[in-house]
C-alpha cells in the first residue's frame, strides 16, 4: 500500500550523502504470483548499482513489467523486498520518472495539459514551477510544437515522446523505463538512445527494460536477463561479455586454405563453413592476419573482428533463441 | 538483428548518434556535481497546497468534460421544459393542485423540479462522474502513472470522492438555480404557500431552497460514495455507472412493493423524496436529520469499501 507520507521538517528532500551512494535497486527473492497461479516473477535477487544505466532484458511475457510495477508500489510482491533509493517507497517515488507499459494519457487534453495532470499529482512538485517544467520536458523530447495539440491526435512515436516526457517532469534521481523505444522510428529510437546518454551523464539512474538485446548493448553499462520470471544473469555488460570470445571471421572463396592459415597462426577453434571461415582471435592482431592470409594467397573477400555479443550470451545461458526483431 | 560488425561500428563512433537541437542537454546548475545522484532538490512537500492542487487538477478535468458539460445543460433544461409547460397548462384558467401551487408561485418550481428530478436523472448524472472516477481512471491507463507521481492512494480516493461529492452539489445547484430564473420569469413572486397551508415570505422560501439544496446535494453524494466504491472494483466505467444505477433502480422497485415497505428506511431514494419535509411549518428538522444520518451512514460505509479496496489493489490496468 502506498500512503504518502510527509515529514515535517525532513531536510527537504535533500539528496543522499553523495559519498555513499548505495544501489538504486534492490530487491531480494522479489516473488509476485498472480491470482490465476500464474507466477510472473520468482524470487528475484537484482541490484542496481547507481549511476548505471540499467538494461532490464528478457523476452515477451517474462516479468520485466511486472517487475517495475513492483518496483513502483502498482503491485504488490507476493514475497521477498525491495528498496528503491534507499529510502521508503512515498518519498523515493517523488525522485523517480517512469514509463511503465507505453504511454496512457487523457486523449481528450493537449500534450502540455496532460504533463500538468501528472505534475499536479506529485505532491512535492511546486505548481508555481509546474509550466515551465513541462515545457522543459516537452522540448527535451522534441514535441514542444506539439505541446497543444490533444493527445488524440499524437502519432505512436509522439505519444511515446509524451511518455518520456512525463518521466522527466520532475529532477530525477532514478529513470525506470519499460521498453521506451517501442513504436519509434529509426531516428526516435536514435534520440532516446542519445537522451538516455545524456541523462545518465547527469548522474542519473537509468533502468530500461527492452527485449532488444543490440539495444541495451548499445545504451546500457550493465544488465540482467530474464527467461520466464527468472533472472539468468545480471552484471556489467563487460562481465556479461567476458564469458565468450572474441572470434575473427574471414570470408573467402578459399576455405579450406583459409582454415590452413589460421591454424598455422596458431588460433584457436578454427571452424569452416564456407564461404567463411571462423576461429577465436586470442591475442592476435587482425591486421597481421589479413597479411598472412594474403601471403599464402587466399582471396579475402572480407575480415572481421566478431566481438561476443548479448545474444551469444543469452544463448550460452539458456540454451535457447530469443525473439529479437531488431 | 543486425551482424555483428555493424554494433562494433556503432559503438566505436559515437557521431552516427545525431543528437538533434532538441535533445539538447539542459543547462546544469553551476556547482552541482557532476557524478552522483543530480543535486537539485525536489522542493518541500506541502501536503495542504498540494492537495488542493490535485483537486483543482480533477475539477478542471470534470467539469471541463464534454459528456459532463452535456449532463449539467440536460438537468438545466428540465425545469425550463417543467416551467413552461405548466405555463401552459395554467394559461387557461384557474387550477388547483399542484399545477396551481406553481402557477401561483414562482419559488414553487423548484421544488417540484427536485421531485422531478431527484430520483432518476440527477442519480444518473452522479452515478456517472462517480462511476468513472477511479475505472475510467484504471481503464485509460492513467491510473498508473497518477499512483507512480505518486499520488498516493488514500489521497487520490479522497480527491475522488471530494471531486464527485462537489459535482453532485453542481448539479443540485443547476437544477435548484435553473428552476429558480424560469419560475421567476414565468409566475408571480409572492409569500409562498406551504404544504400545510401556511405562507412563508419569498426571503423565507429562498431559504428553504438552499436548505433543500443542502439536503438534496447531501443525498447524492451518498450516491457519490456508492458509485466511487462500485468504480474501484472494474476498469470498465460503464460497469461501474451501470452497477450503480441498477442499485437505485433497485431500490425504488422494493418501494414500490407494499410487502417490502420494511426495508424502505434504509433505502437512499426514500429519503431522497424526503426533502419535501422544508414545506411543513415549521420545516420538519427530524425527518432531515434522519435522512441526513441515512446518508452519513451510507458515505462512511461506503467509503470504508472503497478505501479498503483501492488501497489493497493490484494496479494491473
Ligand atoms: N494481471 C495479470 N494477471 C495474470 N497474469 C499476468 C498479469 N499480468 C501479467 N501476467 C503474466 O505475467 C507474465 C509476465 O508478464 P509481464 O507483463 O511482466 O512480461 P514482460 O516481460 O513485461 O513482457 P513484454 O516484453 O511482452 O512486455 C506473463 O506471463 C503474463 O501473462
Ligand atoms: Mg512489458
Amino acid at each position: 500500500m502506498t500512503v504518502v507520507t510527509h515529514e515535517a521538517g525532513a531536510p527537504s528532500g535533500a539528496a543522499p550523502p553523495s559519498g555513499d551512494p548505495g544501489d538504486a535497486i534492490v530487491t531480494h527473492g522479489l516473488t509476485k504470483r498472480f491470482r490465476g497461479g500464474q507466477v510472473a516473477v520468482d524470487a528475484l535477487d537484482l541490484t542496481v548499482p547507481r549511476g548505471s544505466v540499467f538494461g532490464f532484458l528478457g523476452p515477451n511475457g517474462s516479468g520485466k513489467t511486472t517487475t517495475i510495477r513492483m518496483l513502483l508500489g502498482l503491485v504488490a510482491p507476493t514475497a521477498g523486498d525491495y528498496s528503491v533509493l534507499g529510502m521508503p517507497l512515498a518519498r523515493a517515488l517523488p525522485r523517480v520518472g517512469a514509463l511503465v507499459e507505453g504511454p496512457a494519457f487523457y486523449p481528450y487534453l493537449s500534450g502540455e495539459a496532460n504533463l500538468l495532470r501528472f505534475d499536479a499529482a506529485d505532491p512535492t512538485a511546486a505548481g508555481a514551477t509546474a509550466r515551465t517544467r513541462v515545457g522543459e520536458a516537452l522540448e527535451r523530447v522534441g514535441l514542444s510544437a506539439a505541446a497543444g495539440k490533444r493527445f488524440r491526435n499524437y502519432s505512436l512515436g509522439m505519444r511515446q515522446r509524451l511518455a518520456i516526457a512525463a518521466a522527466l517532469l520532475g529532477p530525477r534521481e532514478l529513470l525506470v523505463l519499460d521498453e521506451p523505444t517501442n513504436g519509434l522510428d529509426p531516428q526516435g529510437t536514435r534520440e532516446v538512445r542519445a537522451l538516455v546518454k545524456e541523462i545518465a551523464a547527469d548522474g542519473t539512474t537509468v533502468f530500461v527494460s527492452s527485449h532488444l538485446l543490440a539495444e541495451v548493448e548499445q545504451m546500457c553499462t550493465h544488465a540482467a536477463i530474464m527467461r520466464t520470471g527468472n533472472l539468468v544473469a545480471q552484471g556489467t555488460i563487460a562481465s556479461l561479455n567476458g564469458g565468450l570470445t572474441t572470434r575473427i571471421r574471414v570470408e573467402t572463396p578459399d576455405a579450406a586454405d583459409a582454415a590452413r592459415v589460421l591454424d598455422a597462426l596458431g588460433l584457436a577453434d578454427v571452424r569452416s563453413a564456407a564461404p567463411e571461415v571462423t576461429a577465436e582471435l586470442g591475442g592476435q592482431a587482425p591486421e597481421e592476419i589479413n597479411a598472412a592470409l594474403v601471403r599464402e594467397g587466399v582471396a579475402v573477400r572480407g575480415l572481421a573482428v566478431v566481438r561476443p555479443s548479448l545474444e551469444d550470451v543469452f544463448v550460452g545461458l539458456t540454451g535457447e533463441g530469443f525473439d529479437v526483431d531488431g | 538483428m543486425s551482424t555483428a560488425e555493424t554494433e562494433v561500428d556503432v559503438r566505436r563512433t559515437p557521431g552516427l548518434v545525431p543528437v538533434t537541437e532538441t535533445m539538447r542537454t539542459v543547462e546544469r546548475e553551476p556547482g552541482a556535481a557532476p557524478a552522483g545522484p543530480p543535486a537539485a532538490a525536489p522542493p518541500p512537500s506541502r501536503p495542504v497546497a498540494a492537495f488542493w492542487r490535485l483537486l483543482g487538477s480533477e475539477l478542471g478535468l470534470t467539469f471541463r468534460r464534454p459528456r459532463n458539460q452535456v449532463m449539467l445543460a440536460v438537468l438545466a433544461s428540465v425545469p425550463l421544459l417543467i416551467g413552461i409547460g405548466l405555463r401552459i397548462a395554467a394559461g387557461d384558467e384557474a387550477v388547483g393542485g399542484l399545477i396551481g401551487a406553481v402557477a401561483g408561485n414562482s419559488l414553487m418550481l423548484t421544488f417540484v423540479s427536485f421531485s422531478f428530478l431527484v430520483l432518476l436523472l440527477m442519480p444518473v448524472s452522479v452515478a456517472v462522474v462517480g462511476g468513472d472516477s477511479v475505472a475510467g481512471e484504471a481503464g485509460a491507463g492513467t491510473l498508473r502513472y497518477l499512483l507512480a507521481a505518486p499520488a498516493g492512494r488514500t489521497r487520490l480516493l479522497a480527491v475522488k470522492y471530494l471531486n464527485a461529492v462537489l459535482f453532485a452539489y453542481a448539479v443540485t445547484i443547476v437544477v435548484a438555480l435553473s428552476a429558480l430564473v424560469t419560475g421567476l420569469v414565468l409566475f408571480p413572486v409572492g409569500p409562498v404557500t406551504l404544504l400545510s397551508g401556511s405562507t412563508v415570505s419569498v426571503a423565507e422560501g429562498l431559504l428553504r431552497i438552499l436548505v433543500t439544496v443542502g439536503y438534496v446535494g447531501a443525498g447524492m453524494a451518498a450516491l457519490a460514495a456508492i458509485a466511487v466504491a462500485l468504480s474501484t472494483f472494474t476498469e470498465v466505467s460503464i460497469g461501474a455507472i451501470a452497477a450503480t444505477m441498477v442499485l437505485v433502480i433497485v431500490a425504488q422497485v422494493i418501494r414500490a412493493i407494499p410487502q417490502l415497505d420494511f426495508l424502505a428506511p434504509y433505502l437512499l431514494p426514500t429519503w431522497w423524496t424526503r426533502f419535501d419535509a422544508v414545506l411543513r411549518s415549521p420545516i420538519d428538522l427530524a425527518a432531515l436529520g434522519q435522512g441526513l444520518l441515512v446518508f452519513g451512514a451510507y458515505i462512511g460505509l461506503f467509503c470504508s469499501i472503497a478505501w479498503a479496496r483501492f488501497t489493497g489493489k493490484d494496479i494491473t490496468s
